[in-house]
């Protein structure tokens, strides 16, 4: 076997160092949701009673997180998918425009934007205190990032020719679209939803104005849980909450997949 | 799928196409495409002949008055979808999500075909091509001349009224054009369909075309057969698009054109006549007693079965391909004999 000179144990202890840097913190704060006293250390002994206490006072923040993550996903697919095919297909200035207007949600501070949602819209109070009212703040956020990134595909694939090639074949408008331009786009569709999924997930800024007591979602919860409850149960919630994003993220990549399969399925 | 149909006769009438921009790609254009023919649209990039060629698959609309007729009918406000005419591009075109079979399949399966329908077809179209052995591969795993037999084949498999080629031998390398040329060529005579081939590749033209179409910033600027077209040119731009010409200045004497290097009897000679053109094919290395033209050696490229010579002949250059297997020093004196028939005079030769 070739010898590996300093530059590649160098290499190799820098990553490890970095790997260290963005895991070691999650890992602690995972061990000590399952510590009985964090300040005596393991020693303590080990429970599960804090994931318990979680579960009991804050699954339903869980549960509205992943439901607005995915209602957020549904709505980013039916606005960005179509607007990045519209931008794609159309040449000028507006088109260039409009495409760097669209970066401008991610540029303002979220906190600025759940500010004129509320200004906006406090006298309507049914729809002020529902969850589709963050779903609102949620999907402005992340609208952007699926547009870049089926645009981005979009743009690497000669959308414009294949779709002539499918017309001189007989297929109209939507035969198009639906078997020729969205499997051509499927990396960039998948890249976005997992991109949309996870941020919404994770939002906090916008969301932390945007709720009401009733309508908590888990990064609320989980501020919440440190600022006023005991150390272990914030970090149990942590655990709780790469428990269930973990398998949702894998799962959405999974159900992007079959159609890729099939097609291999049909080889001999 | 019904039976390979009738050929279709194809007319433009007044196409004429101009861009949102303002430019203006077509001069309104009419052209008769007869029925069963191969008519090459010829020209060198930016002339109007791909404009020409969507107009005629549907992809564009010609401008106001314009008409697009198949077999009589007008067809101008049909969309591609509903023409039935087969399109080959440049870039394939193929789609990346389907293997071959499925690439072929894709228009079977919009025309309502059943499997087992389809798969008969799409066979019959892989062995037509001589692609069966590439049946379940992935587009990205085809090499650029496989790509276009599967793309013909795609394009053929719906019996398509007419076939569309936009320079689909462009992105191909030399060897594999000329390969893949001879079979498009015995393709067609086969099939017997109606088809109009884009090219600015003049060799191509003259090899595949019935007639050929040259084009010249958005206007005709000849129609006719490849002699035709080669032999009498209508224009010196069409004469010198296609294959090598020579030029000759002088003045018309007695029955001969007198140049600075000498003088060609030409009993036909019009008076007002300052220039001559002629091929290099009609030009040939003489003895000094039976040449018309002396001139001597600027430059020599030996291409294996012949020589390529660039000859000064009283201040102009002369193409002369010789088959002598001798070696040509630079500036050493060369005669040159004409044949006096295949003297061309153009009108706008000024």
């Amino acid at each position: 076997m070739r010898r590996r000179g300093p530059a590649f144990w160098c290499l190799l202890g820098f990553t490890l160092c970095v790997c260290a840097f963005l895991i070691v913190p999650v890992g602690m704060s995972m061990l000590a949701g399952v510590t009985v006293n964090y300040q005596s250390g393991i020693g303590s002994g080990m429970t599960l009673r804090w994931v318990a206490q979680v579960w009991e006072g804050y699954s339903d923040t869980i549960f509205r997180s992943i439901g607005i993550a995915l209602a957020c996903l549904a709505c980013t697919l039916l606005l960005g998918v179509p607007a990045a095919y519209a931008l794609a297909r159309r040449q000028g200035a507006l088109a260039r425009t409009i495409e760097e207007l669209l970066v401008m949600p991610v540029a303002i501070p979220g906190l600025a934007t759940a500010m004129a949602l509320i200004v906006t819209y406090n006298t309507l109070g049914e729809f002020r205190t529902s969850w589709t009212f963050i779903l609102t703040g949620h999907v402005l956020f992340t609208l952007p990032f699926m547009v870049r990134s089926v645009l981005a595909v979009m743009g690497a694939i000669d959308l414009k020719t294949l779709e002539e090639g499918a017309a001189s074949l007989g297929a109209g408008f939507f035969r198009r679209i639906f078997t020729v331009v969205l499997p051509n786009c499927r990396s960039g569709i998948l890249a976005g939803s997992l991109m949309v999924v996870t941020l919404s997930m994770g939002e906090f800024n916008m969301t932390w104005l945007l709720h009401t007591p009733l309508t908590k979602t888990l990064p609320v919860g989980l501020a919440d849980a440190y600022a006023s409850l005991r150390l272990e149960v914030g970090s149990a919630y942590t655990l709780v909450f790469f428990v269930m994003i973990v398998p949702l993220l894998i799962g959405i990549q999974v159900l992007a997949r079959p159609v890729e399969l099939g097609t291999k399925a049909t080889r001999r | 799928m019904s039976e390979a149909p009738a050929p279709l006769a194809i007319r433009l009438e007044r196409c004429g196409k101009t861009f949102a921009d303002g430019t203006r790609a077509l001069e309104p254009l009419d052209l008769e495409i007869r029925a069963g023919e191969t008519l090459v649209v010829l020209g060198p990039s930016g002339c109007g002949k791909t404009t020409a060629l969507r107009i005629i698959a549907g992809l564009e609309e010609p401008d106001p008055g314009g008409r697009v007729l198949f077999d009589g009918t007008d067809v101008t406000p049909v969309p591609i979808e509903r023409r039935r005419v087969g399109l080959v591009f440049q870039s394939y075109a193929l789609f990346p999500n389907m293997d071959v079979r499925g690439n072929i399949a894709y228009g079977l399966r919009i025309g309502g075909l059943d499997k087992a329908g389809r798969d008969a077809r799409v066979d019959e179209m892989l062995a037509m091509m001589r692609i069966e052995s590439l049946a379940d591969r992935r587009i990205d795993q085809l090499s650029g001349g496989q790509r276009q037999r599967v793309a013909l084949a795609r394009a053929l498999a719906v019996r398509p009224r007419a076939l569309l080629l936009d320079e689909p031998l462009t992105a191909l390398d030399a060897k594999l054009r000329d390969t893949l040329r001879v079979e498009i060529d015995a393709l067609l005579r086969r099939l017997g369909i109606t088809s109009i081939y884009v090219t600015h590749d003049q060799a191509e033209a003259m090899a595949l075309g019935d007639r050929i179409v040259v084009m010249d910033h958005g206007k005709v600027a000849q129609i006719g057969a490849p002699r035709e077209i080669y032999f009498a040119p209508a224009s010196r731009f069409v004469a010198e698009f296609i294959g090598s010409m020579n030029r000759l200045e002088g003045r018309v004497e007695a029955g001969r054109f007198v140049t600075a290097a000498g003088a060609i009897p030409w009993p036909g000679a019009p008076p007002g006549a300052r220039h001559v053109l002629f091929r290099p094919e009609s030009v040939r290395l003489a003895d000094a007693d039976s040449a018309q033209l002396a001139g001597t050696v600027s430059a020599a490229f030996f291409l294996g079965d012949r020589t390529r010579l660039f000859i000064e002949c009283g201040g102009h250059p002369v193409i002369v391909e010789t088959g002598e297997r001798r070696e040509f020093a630079r500036d050493a004196p060369v005669h040159l004999a004409i044949d006096g028939n295949s003297l061309l005079l153009l009108k706008d030769s000024q």
